[in-house]
Parts: structure tokens; sequence; C-alpha cells
């Protein structure tokens, strides 16, 4: 037996079969964990370089599904510990995320627009976006309000983590997607990145993507809120965000760096997204 | 759970030693293969993971031996100092020392030997007058280790501040020197010390030869070596419920509480890579002289 299969298997591992990862390529459709077959003599010698283990992209840790389990559970458990542990909350989303976004997956697929993405593979950075060409961008433009919205609440689209746990590749691309377009939500709605803006970009994201974690952040979110800003969020802003989010269609399947300049209001509209309450949050 | 395995050599050298002729036998590849883990890396590289891990590890590192060992960890340790069994006046060196857990085991240890002392002494001079027996407390009390020192060298400056940190912390000043140096190539001269130990820290060094060669170098003629260090379960069904919490639950632990998967990981795996012959050899390094019967060395295992 060799070697490399030998420590895998005392590790428990579950062996995962897949090229190393090329950005900008389609992948197959779908790959599943294989059992301990017979493997082909270069991809061995690929992951011997790799670790040893079956790295499927860059930053992948395989796992198996106990101690997916356990990561779920303590990281839920450390989030609400220490909500400025955002690594916890990623890695919840990753760990839970098994149904939801093959769905996302396949939606994206769908769509002539989301295809496109999946196709070539878009990463949304500080170093690929145009600052100074955003800057000079009418007001209201949706290029225009994301820096404005960066610029005031001191964030960068550059301390989104990497996904580690997914043990699909084109599926940790659907996960770093999410990620990075997050930013692009709360311009789209209108929030900001204090406690209560994060909540309803949450109840948003959940009803649009179905993921766990989402949904775990959207209901204990508020547990952290005031009783005025629950009041507002019960009333006026939750249902707003849930209506929105069944009304619209699915968020990841617009090109958003082919669409700096067209209106915010504009592609609202397109989406179906309701205009936001008139409060201040 | 885990076995730790104990283990003590008496070096009796009178003669000089021979200058580097007996090497440690062992189970590594002697080529600049070696391994990280389960990963094959070259020397240079290994020392700069290692290097890297603990960096990493550092501030989170305690709290992580804890859930770890459940805990165990800290009666393993005492249990090493009280085997050390040292006196006041005995000099320490404890290399990959870091975070200072056997130090300040070995400093509290000779402060309650050296108090037993101080009263004994006391006990007996009875007759003495009120001022005197003033005098003697103000003078042993600045003397509270009997000159007994401790130094703690460790190759990972993130450890030694660690270390450092948790000294300040807890109160312990005096006996205690933080260096930063190799185990492979101790900044030391030859016969200083009483006693060398190394604890969890000797299947992290690349070289296993240079570092007991060293510890030989810097240890004085009947000096002791203790080396604490996990070695492998022989019970099959302990062995796997041993492998299912180390690799199933250990690094899941590692990116929940300090939010680093893959340096528990590679904790982990050395544990498993560390082979079990090493510290059977060395009885035959200490005693292979060619002066023969001056060295004799007397092996001590203790199963936990």
């Amino acid at each position: 037996m060799r070697p490399l299969l030998l420590r895998a298997a005392r590790a428990g591992l579950p062996l995962l079969r897949g090229a190393p990862a090329s950005p900008g390529k389609a992948r197959p459709s779908h790959s599943e964990p294989r059992g301990r077959d017979g493997r082909g003599e270069e991809e061995e010698e690929e992951e011997e370089e790799m670790e040893g283990w079956h790295q499927l992209y860059p930053g992948h840790i395989p796992t198996s599904p106990l101690q997916k389990a356990l990561l779920a559970a303590g990281s839920a458990v450390m989030a609400l510990y220490d909500p400025y542990r955002h690594d916890m909350v990623a890695v919840l989303g990753e760990t839970t995320g098994c149904l939801a976004l093959p769905n996302l997956r396949d939606k994206m697929k769908n769509h002539p627009e989301g295809h496109r993405i999946l196709q070539e593979r878009p990463r949304i950075r500080l170093s690929t976006l145009d600052v100074a060409r955003l800057r000079a961008l009418p007001g209201g433009s949706l290029g225009r309000e994301y820096l404005r919205f960066l610029e005031d609440n001191k964030v960068s689209p550059d301390t989104r983590m990497p996904p580690k746990f997914v043990d699909d590749e084109e599926l940790a691309y659907v996960i770093q997607r999410y990620r990075e377009v997050h930013d692009l939500m709360h311009t789209l709605l209108g929030m900001p990145t204090n406690m209560l803006g994060e909540v309803v970009v949450k109840w948003f994201e959940a009803v649009q993507t179905g993921l766990p974690m989402c949904v775990l952040g959207a209901a204990f979110g508020p547990v952290r809120l005031s009783t005025r800003k629950l009041q507002v969020l019960a009333t006026e802003l939750v249902p707003w965000a849930i209506r929105s989010g069944l009304n619209a269609s699915c968020v990841l399947n617009v090109y958003y760096e082919q669409r700096w300049e067209q209106p915010v209001e504009s592609l609202r509209e397109e989406l179906g997204i309701f205009p936001p309450p008139a409060l201040r949050v | 759970m885990a076995a730790a395995r104990l283990c003590r050599c008496r070096c009796r050298a009178l003669l000089s030693r021979p200058a580097g002729a007996v090497r440690a036998r062992r189970g590594l590849a002697a080529g600049p293969e070696m391994h990280f883990g389960f990963q094959t890396v070259t020397e240079e590289e290994r020392r700069e993971k290692i290097y890297q891990v603990f960096e990493n590890v550092a501030k989170k590192y305690d709290v992580m031996n804890d859930s770890m060992t459940l805990g165990i960890h800290r009666v393993w340790k005492d249990i090493l100092v009280h085997k050390m069994n040292p006196c006041p006046g005995t000099l320490l060196l404890d290399v990959a020392g870091g975070t200072g857990d056997i130090a300040f085991r070995f400093i509290n240890y000779v402060r309650s030997v050296r108090q037993r002392q101080l009263q004994r002494k006391l006990k007996h001079h009875q007759n003495l007058s009120w001022q005197q027996i003033f005098e003697s407390y103000q003078k042993d009390e600045f003397n509270s280790l009997g000159d007994s020192q401790v130094v703690v060298c460790d190759i990972n400056r993130e450890m030694l501040k660690v270390g450092k940190q948790k000294a300040e912390h807890l109160g312990y000043s005096e006996g205690l020197s933080w260096v930063l140096g190799n185990a492979e190539e101790l900044p030391f001269d030859d016969d200083k010390f009483d006693v060398y130990t190394i604890a969890f820290g000797i299947r992290n060094v690349t070289r296993i030869d240079l570092a007991l060669q060293e510890a030989y170098r810097v240890l004085k003629p009947g000096g002791r070596f203790l080396c604490l260090e996990f070695s492998h379960v022989s019970n099959p069904l302990l062995s796997r419920l041993y492998d299912l919490y180390s690799f199933q639950v250990i690094p899941v632990l590692g990116e929940v509480i300090a939010g680093d998967w893959r340096s528990y990981q590679y904790l982990v795996e050395s544990i498993r890579q560390f082979p079990p012959q090493v510290v059977n050899n060395y009885g035959t390094y200490f005693s292979g002289g060619a002066e023969g019967n001056d060295r004799r060395c007397r092996l001590f295992q203790s199963g936990l």
C-alpha cells in the first residue's frame, strides 16, 4: 500500500479526487469524495507536493464528516461567544453549506450572467478595483456608492477569508463570491456595518441563499441589540428585507464589475429589491 | 491515553570524552530529506516550518495544551520535576522550554525544599537570641532559592516572549533567565549545568544527534539528562481512540481556539513520526564511549 494512502487512512480523512485548482477554468458539475481506490501515478506525485493531502485549491484543508460536524459546532459557539471572530463565522458558513452551496451554484449555472461569472471567476479586490475611476463616477452609481460605503465604514474587500473547508473547487469559488459580494449587498440595501445593519443584510441573504450560517446569524444576531433597535428591526427592517429577498432574483447572478456605472436605484429595480425604509440605521 | 516516557541518564565521564566519535543510532533519514509531520521536506525547510508553527501557536500554546491533553500535561510535568528532585544550588537548563512550565515548577520545588531546610535549621538553633534568629532569617530570605538557577533556552522568540510575560504575571523574577538558542548548537560553555531537561521538545529538533551531543557537552560530569516526550500507545483499542481524538478533534480545536488548523495538524503528526527507538538509543549514545567503563548509563522509563 502506498505510504500516502496509509497516512490518509490513519488520519481517517476521505480521499478526494480532483484536479489541482486552476482559476478561470470550468470544472465538471460535481465531484464526490471517493473511496480509497487506485490512484494515478501523476496525481499522487502532485499530492505529494501539495503536503500529501488532496488539496483541491490553495488553502483547502480536507476534512472528514466528523471534523466538519465538530467544526460547525465549535465555530457556532465561538462566533456567539466572541463576535469579533469573523473567521469562525466563515468556517460555520463553509461547514454547514453543503446543501445550499450546490443550489446556489446551479442557480448561477442556469443564468447567462451567472454562468459567465462561474467561467471567468472574477475577484473583487482592492488591487483589481480601479479606485480612481470609481471615484470619478457620478453619485448614485453603483461604483461611487460602493466606494463611499467602503470609505465610510472603513472596510476593505481584501479582508474576506478564503475558503478552507469546502470540498469542491467550484463551490469554494461560489462561497468566495458570496463573501466578496456581501459589501455590495450593504450598498444595494443601504445598510451600514453596525450590528443592526449586519443583521438586516443577514436576513436578506438568508432568504436569498438559504445558507444555514445566514439563517443562524439572522436568528441570533439580534440577541445583542437594544430593545429600541429590536423594535425597529422587527417592525420595519426585517419584513422589508424578507420581502425584498423573496422578490429579488439571485444576487450572485449579477456581474457587478461590469455595472459600476449603473445607478443603484436602477440595479435595485432590475433585481427586484424594494426601496429601503426611510430610517436612520 | 498517551504514554509519556521519561528517561534519565547518569553520566560519570571523568576522562575526556571522545571528540564526536559517538553517534546515536536513530530511525530518521540521515540524508537531507526529513519528515515534517506526514510531509517530506529538507532539513532547512523543516527548521523553518517548525519555527513558523511555534510562532503561530505561541500565544495560545498553554490553552491548547490543556485542551489537547485535558490538563494531563500538568501532571506529567509535575512528575518530571519530582523525578528530578532538585536540591537548592542546582543549575538547570531547560531546553525548548518556551513558555516556562518546567522552569516555574523547578523554582517552586526548590523554594519549598529550601523552606524546609531553613525550618530544620532554625529548629536546631533553639538557643539563639531573637536578634540572631532575625538576622539569620533576613539573610536567608534573600536566598530563598539557595542559589539555584534555571536557564530557559528556546529557539523561538515568540515562545520566549510568552514565557517572560507569564513569569511577570505569576511573579517569578529571581533565579530565572531566558536565552534564545538552538538545541543543536547551545550558546553555553562546557560542563556548566547539573540538569538538562527537554519536555515535549525533542521531537521538534531537526538533528537529534546534535542536540544530544550538545546536552552531553554542557552537562557537568555526573549531570542528568531528562527528556519528557510522547510515545506510542501499545493497546490497540486505546490507540484507535487516541488516533481518533488526535486527528479528528485536535486540529478542530486548533482552528476554533487559535484559528490555526495546520499548526496543530503538524503537532499531532509529529507525535506519530517520532520514532520510539530514539528514546531507547539515548543510553547507547551516552555509554558508547571509547574510554569504556568510566561512563555508565542507566535508562529509566516510566509509562503513564
